[in-house]
């Protein structure tokens, strides 16, 4: 994974940078799998692997497939990058250890979710049922946003001027 | 000095977590192409995926798919975040391009370099 991010910086060659994120992805839903994030590994095979690549094959078209060399030398944005670094480090000070059970994350509001989702919908999966059924107005906010970027890449891409 | 031991290796996925953010990061601010600016926008954000959903992991749990036999299930919770996040990202990433075509019909260039220059000359 690490690998394929130095790649993606390096190449300039746009469709091998394509490709490599296709594959990042790939791992990524593998990562997610290993996390037991079954839903959303599928999710980003599709979309992240699938749908991504296909727009961005699709621009790549339209555009050009190699990137110019860089005009000026990127240290202040590797120092930048530094610090910000240095800074999320320090965060995880802050933040639980890895794999354990007893952390705010699965003490609060999971567990009723986990205990009450098969009686009160009946569906055994309990992503579908907080998803579709809890959270549904999330879902219809992000129906919205879709619906919002469709009608956006449409009217940017218009080709008759009013 | 052991506690600081013990925190860098039970908390490696935060780690990882920041090279890609990093990474991410770099890519967006160093690079002119707009595409690579919109991979590198999309690395980020798996980035955070991960963010939100590796704490939500127990070690010896199971998918949060109710079964006979098993007891402790990772937290769904995440998972619903980042499966809205996902479809959000895509539609973010859809509209970046479609500006990307956009901008190269009008100015026959996706380098930002070449669009600053661009409007100097015609200053």
């Amino acid at each position: 994974m690490a690998l394929t991010t130095l790649g993606i910086i390096r190449l300039r060659n746009l469709f091998s940078v394509v490709i490599l994120s296709t594959i990042y992805s790939f791992l990524m839903a593998t990562l997610l799998l290993i996390f037991d994030a079954v839903d959303v590994a599928l999710t980003e095979a599709a979309v992240g692997a699938g749908i991504s690549t296909v727009l961005m094959l699709t621009v790549l078209y339209y555009t050009k497939m190699n990137e110019e060399k860089p005009r000026y030398r990127s240290v202040l944005p590797l120092i930048i990058c530094l610090v910000v670094g240095g800074l999320l480090i320090y965060g995880t000070y802050g933040l639980p250890p890895f794999g354990a059970a007893d952390t705010p994350i699965h003490t609060h509001i999971s567990v009723q979710y986990l205990e009450r989702s098969i009686n009160e919908t009946g569906v055994p999966n309990v992503v579908t049922s907080v998803l579709a059924s809890y959270r549904g107005f999330d879902t219809l906010g992000e129906v919205i946003v879709v619906f919002t970027a469709a009608i956006g890449v449409l009217s940017i891409l218009k080709r008759d001027k009013v | 000095m052991s506690f600081e031991i013990y925190h860098f290796i039970t908390s490696y996925n935060y780690y990882i977590i920041i090279f890609l953010m990093i990474s991410g990061l770099f890519i967006v601010v160093s690079k002119g192409n707009m595409v690579k600016k919109l991979v590198g926008l999309a690395l980020f954000q798996t980035s955070v995926y991960i963010l939100y959903i590796s704490p939500g992991k127990i070690v010896g749990g199971t998918a949060p798919i109710l079964a006979d036999g098993y007891t402790i299930y990772s937290s769904p919770f995440p998972h619903v975040l980042i499966l809205t996040a996902i479809v959000v990202g895509i539609a973010t990433l859809s509209l970046g391009l479609s500006l990307v075509i956009r901008i190269n019909e009008e100015f026959e260039t996706i380098e930002e370099d070449e669009l600053f220059n661009n409007e100097l000359n015609d200053e």
